[in-house]
């Protein structure tokens, strides 16, 4: 049964998108810079309208051309969470938190219980009497998140939440986004242009490249086998399929394992995951070290400016070959040449495990 | 536990040197004219000059009227600025052109506009003249006259906050539920609040001053029409002295009502 679909098509922006997201589960739409991802979502929304088509929410229409239905956003239970944060900047955080449940006609006790609740799900329970000005970007995110939710909005969308806060906030955002959204089996769309983002809290994902959905599928699936140009870029990124087999560890069907951060259960199927550049390359197997050692045979070298990128053999599940960038220096140095059998090596704390749970496998 | 607010002071580079000698050139031109009046003040005479029976009621007429056509300003001016700024029906850069002219009419030919709009044979006056309102040279003339030339002032001023502000929290607000209604009580009127009291007092400053468009179209009758403008003018072709000291009146009245706004916005929630 799906749950919200869109058929919509905006020509002023470019964007033509049919996607359907199914009820509990998490979309992840990602996609190059101004291909109409945020367009995409301000429909949904309500804030814009479509030239034609048609926006279904269970058995709700949110907007159909054709009869000319539009519900207004504020009749929509449908909760934006954008890059700002946006709180109102004369209410106090308990105040902003409060605000949907206020709309909804909750008394001022009632809202401001609702408000404590939800400050503490996202743990900003003393941050309640603070005015905005007075949190930073990470803080002011999830207190964004507590408002959002606190209005208990049938659909939650989300665009590019993570990507105004700094790399020390990032991580935090991030889980509490994947708990609050998947664990509670939330609907919701997130727009992103980081593969994190999408692992860490989708289910599904859906690229969009000049307003179109080039491809949508499980999350895994569309990753790790990427048809469109830009899933292919952006799964320049390392993913390997297995599952847990002890804390930080995961073997994949072929029985190579690998270690890395993040706290799994074992014997659940997961998704390791670095970055090319992390990983360094040699002819012999390196001894003495703690790390990742990886034996591959190279499959083709690409030259990126200072950087070569060597792209090993296909997996034998079918995920796409991994990579490593080394500067040309070192790849003259090793002698290395397409055919050739190499070892790649990454430390452990590079390589980050997530759950491929409600994904596909 | 706010943090502490850092003051930067970059380095200006685009301020010559030479920029500072006309800039100062022109405060003396602003502050001089003000300095001659206090050093011209009858000061024996200048408690009996102010408080004068003509003058005491040119004062209370002037800010009766100046508060009434301020609440005016502000009841018409305010959903004015919201239409022009949010509004999205078609014909808005030209309505805007017109609602904006009195800025820049003199307000002589305003005050004829308002006579031959509500005078007895006005397009509007002649219907009011069979209902028996009368508004031409009364107290009502004076704040229609002092509304007329001041609402621009207030339009503009909140047109500009709104547009500053932007939507976006307008947008959050709609998506948590937020009626139109109460999106405009809970988040704008908050948010432009600021620009909304610089806009009613520039207003006020204005309707206070105003003699053009009152003296046309309300006439010079005191304790009906006379405001203090209109007292100063005419004690200055017979007492100078009273004149002057009238004139210091108003200076001091607008002085304390940017030295109260300032602090007010000071201390305001933004």
């Amino acid at each position: 049964m799906s749950n919200l679909r869109i058929q919509a098509r905006l020509a002023a922006r470019g964007v033509d998108v049919d996607l359907a997201v199914d009820e509990g589960r998490v979309l992840a739409v990602l996609g190059p810079n101004g291909v109409g991802k945020s367009t995409l979502l301000l429909l949904v929304a309500g804030l814009l309208r479509p030239d034609c088509g048609r926006i279904c929410l269970g058995d709700v229409v949110l907007a159909d051309t054709d009869a000319g239905t539009f519900i207004a956003p504020h009749r929509r239970g449908v909760a934006l969470l954008s890059q700002q944060a946006l709180l109102f900047p004369h209410l106090t955080v308990a105040a902003n938190v409060a605000y949907g449940p206020r709309c909804v006609g909750l008394s001022r006790s009632a809202a401001r219980a609702a408000a404590d609740r939800w400050l503490a799900a996202v743990e900003a329970t003393d941050l309640a009497e603070r005015k905005p000005a007075q949190l930073s970007g990470g803080q002011a995110q999830r207190v964004a998140l507590a408002r959002a939710l606190a209005t208990e909005p049938r659909l939650l969308l989300l665009d590019e939440p993570l990507s105004a806060l700094d790399v020390t906030a990032a991580p935090a955002m991030r889980r509490l986004l994947r708990t609050m959204l998947r664990a509670r089996r939330r609907t919701a769309i997130i727009v992103t242009h980081d593969l994190l983002d999408a692992l860490a809290v989708a289910d599904d994902v859906a690229v969009i490249e000049d307003g179109r959905v080039v491809e949508h599928g499980p999350a895994r699936e569309v990753l790790t086998t990427p048809r469109s140009d830009f899933a292919a870029r952006m799964a320049g990124i390392n993913l390997v399929a297995g599952r847990i087999v002890r804390p930080g560890t995961i073997r994949t069907a072929w029985g190579t394992e690998i270690c890395g951060t993040g706290d799994l259960e074992p014997g659940t199927d997961a998704v390791a995951q670095c970055r090319p550049s992390a990983v360094s390359v040699f002819t012999t197997i390196p001894h003495g070290s703690p790390r990742n050692v990886v034996p591959v045979s190279i499959a083709e070298m690409e030259v990126h400016g200072e950087t070569v990128r060597i792209r090993a053999d296909t997996q034998p599940d079918g995920g796409t070959g991994l990579a490593a960038d080394v500067t040309a220096t070192a790849v003259a140095d090793l002698e290395m040449e397409p055919g050739a059998t190499a070892y790649f090596v990454v430390k452990a704390q590079e390589v980050q495990l997530y759950p491929a749970g409600a994904v596909s496998g | 536990m706010s943090r502490p607010r850092r003051r930067h002071r970059p380095v200006q580079v685009g301020l010559p040197r030479w920029v500072y000698v006309p800039a100062t050139l022109g405060a003396l031109f602003v502050i001089i004219p003000l300095l001659a009046i206090l050093v011209s003040i009858d000061w024996p005479n200048f408690v009996p000059l102010i408080t004068s029976e003509s003058s005491l009621a040119a004062l209370l007429l002037s800010i009766r009227t100046a508060t009434a056509s301020t609440v005016i300003c502000i009841v018409l001016g305010v959903p004015m600025a919201l239409a022009m700024s949010r509004g999205g029906f078609p014909g808005r850069p030209v309505l805007r052109a017109l609602v904006l002219l009195p800025l820049v009419l003199p307000p002589v030919v305003g005050g004829i506009a308002l006579l031959y709009t509500f005078g007895r044979q006005g397009l509007i006056g002649q219907y009011l003249e069979v209902l028996g309102l009368r508004i031409a040279f009364s107290t009502t003339a004076v704040i229609v006259a002092q509304a007329f030339v001041s609402l621009p002032f207030l339009v503009v001023s909140l047109e500009g906050a709104l547009r500053s502000a932007g939507s976006g929290y307008e947008q959050v607000a709609a998506t948590l539920g937020a009626r139109p209604t109460t999106v405009l009580r809970t988040v704008t009127m908050p948010l432009v609040l600021p620009g909304l009291v610089s806009g009613a007092v520039l207003a006020f400053a204005r309707s206070l001053g105003e003699f053009g468009a009152t003296l046309t179209f309300a006439g010079s009758l005191q304790g009906v029409t006379r405001t203090l403008p209109l007292e100063i003018y005419l004690q200055r072709e017979t007492d100078a002295d009273a004149a002057v000291a009238l004139s210091l009146l108003l200076i001091v009245v607008a002085t304390a009502i940017v030295i109260a706004t300032a602090s007010r916005r000071l201390a305001g929630p933004l």
